[in-house]
């Protein structure tokens, strides 16, 4: 609402208010990790770290970072994003319904930051370990393919989500059936591919994505006489959450083959 | 410097470019509406496409070389043994500095998880309030510290990370039975929801380091999965206390009924 509200004035003091705002709770988010590193590097470890410089600059890197990305989503895509989630899940046809939830789901975790730093890591650490040729190339190549497969699992995450709360499935079903697949597929996934794919369930969920699909989960679950927006609304992330891990293992099977020796 | 801020704008203008042109194009031909405020929306892209090249820039100089540095400091053998090489297989309990890091770090990066507050103060509506959201979120937040401690141990030991998440899984299908029914989804939600976007690269970090310090683990097979230590672990002990809060709020309730 205030942020609506602040769009009809023009004046630049808000603005930088807010800024300043956002500057702090970026900052927050930052402060227990920098706190918790310089007090085991001044009380247990006791050495200096190397090139403090390079430290200081990159943590304000990322605490201005942070606070321009967030309010910038804010500004715009958030409001409207979740004015259509609303729009959405109220009215409309089933199959717009369902296309619009797909790519949201898509767009947003392509636009996901951890997870395209995250991606990156696995292609460095997959590339020295000769699993893919090392050059540049190669290692975008693959960090892009496994954005692109996080992103489609998120969307169909998304659809199935759309259907259960259409349908009144319950949650735990279609969780405790899909652990059962994802722990199924280790045993034929590659070994290189299983670490990355568990760790990709918690990274898709995170600053563009959350907000959005919870929009849509709880529009459609309040605008569906007798659901409750707080049983139903939730758990669109759970989903979303789970769905990655069986796609990047697919996506290992794909690109390493199948896992013949059972040595874990 | 200049070049790799360019390069990174240039990166980020593409993954930002397709959560706007979706949800431009859908308000303008699908819902047939027209954007509001369109100037602050514009101003609004521009500043998430300079925060996210900030943002990746700022990790690649400080959050990851911190992991990364914590992580080989943490198991250099003069800081754990005092000597100048690693015994041959050196034992898990000479790593005790780390799995203490790595509660640490899970813990009070949770507690202040501005997600993790939504999920508290929602869990307090759906249980009619017996689930105190402070409690949740110390909760929760002991839950993260134990498994990226717990996560760390497994990277120190080598073991099969499946055996560990397949159990973890089996306690969260077994608790599912005896929670209240509308927590299940919250809890559920509280696994993805408490790895932020700052604390993901940095226990990334972490966990590619030590693999890549401790002798005989290799980071491509050992390297990932702490973060999935940190999804599942909320899931039991957003559960767990809401098991615990109800069946204390019904024993005080008796207590009451009884005189």
């Amino acid at each position: 609402m205030l942020t609506i509200m602040m769009g009809k004035t023009t004046a630049m003091k808000p603005l930088i208010q807010m800024i300043l705002r956002r500057f702090g709770v970026a900052l927050r988010d930052l402060l227990p990790i920098i706190l918790v590193i310089v007090a085991f590097q001044m009380l247990v470890l006791r050495q200096p770290f190397p090139d403090v410089a390079g430290m200081v600059v990159g943590t304000l890197f990322v605490v201005i970072g942070l606070m321009f990305f967030v309010q910038g989503l804010e500004m715009g895509l958030f409001p409207i994003g979740e004015e259509m989630a609303y729009a959405f899940a109220q009215k409309g046809s089933l199959t717009w319904l369902l296309v619009f939830g797909f790519l949201l789901g898509f767009s947003t975790t392509v636009a996901e930051p951890a997870l395209i730093a995250i991606v990156a890591k696995a292609a460095d650490v997959v590339a020295e370990a000769n699993y893919i040729p090392s050059d540049t190339a190669s290692r975008a190549a693959y960090a892009m393919q496994m954005r692109l497969t996080v992103a489609l699992s998120v969307g169909v995450a998304i659809v199935l989500g759309i259907f259960r709360i259409l349908r009144g499935w319950p949650i735990q079903y279609l969780i405790i059936g899909g652990y059962a697949v994802v722990v199924a597929m280790t045993f034929v996934a590659p070994e290189a591919i299983v670490g990355i794919a568990f760790d990709s369930g918690g990274v898709t969920t995170s600053t563009v994505t959350v907000p959005l699909v919870t929009a849509l989960g709880i529009g459609l679950a309040s605008s569906i006489r007798g659901r409750d927006p707080l049983v139903d609304g939730f758990g669109m992330i759970a989903l979303a959450s789970l769905t990655p891990m069986i796609f990047v293992m697919i996506l290992g099977i794909l690109k390493f083959g199948l896992r013949f020796s059972g040595s874990g | 410097m200049i070049e790799g801020l360019s390069a990174a704008l240039l990166a980020t203008v593409r993954d930002v470019f397709a959560v706007s042109a979706l949800l431009l194009g859908f308000q303008l031909f699908v819902l047939r509406r027209p954007i509001p405020h369109l100037r602050r929306l514009l101003v609004g892209l521009v500043f998430v496409v300079i925060g996210l090249a900030f943002f990746l820039m700022g990790l690649e100089l400080a959050l990851f070389p911190m992991g990364t540095h914590m992580a080989t400091q943490l198991t250099s053998p003069e800081f754990e043994v005092g000597a100048d090489t690693m015994p041959e297989s050196p034992q898990w309990w000479l790593y005790g500095w780390v799995y203490l890091f790595a509660a640490i770090v899970g813990f009070s990066t949770t507690l202040a998880e501005p997600a993790l507050i939504a999920v508290a103060f929602k869990a307090n509506q759906a249980s009619r309030g017996t689930i105190k959201p402070w409690g949740l979120r110390l909760v929760v937040a002991i839950g993260v510290g134990v498994g990226i401690a717990l996560g760390t141990f497994r990277i120190v030991t080598g073991t099969s990370l499946v055996l560990y998440i397949a159990i973890g899984y089996l306690i969260v299908v077994v608790q599912t039975f005896f929670a209240p029914k509308s927590i299940i989804p919250l809890a559920y939600d509280s696994g993805g929801v408490t790895t932020s976007t700052v604390t993901v690269p940095l226990v990334t970090a972490l966990g590619l380091g030590l693999s890549g310090a401790i002798p005989g683990r290799n980071p491509a097979l050992d390297g990932f999965g702490l973060i999935a230590f940190a999804s599942l672990f909320p899931m039991m002990t957003v559960m767990g206390y809401a098991q615990l809060a109800g069946w204390w709020a019904r024993l005080r309730s008796r207590y009451v009924q009884e005189g």
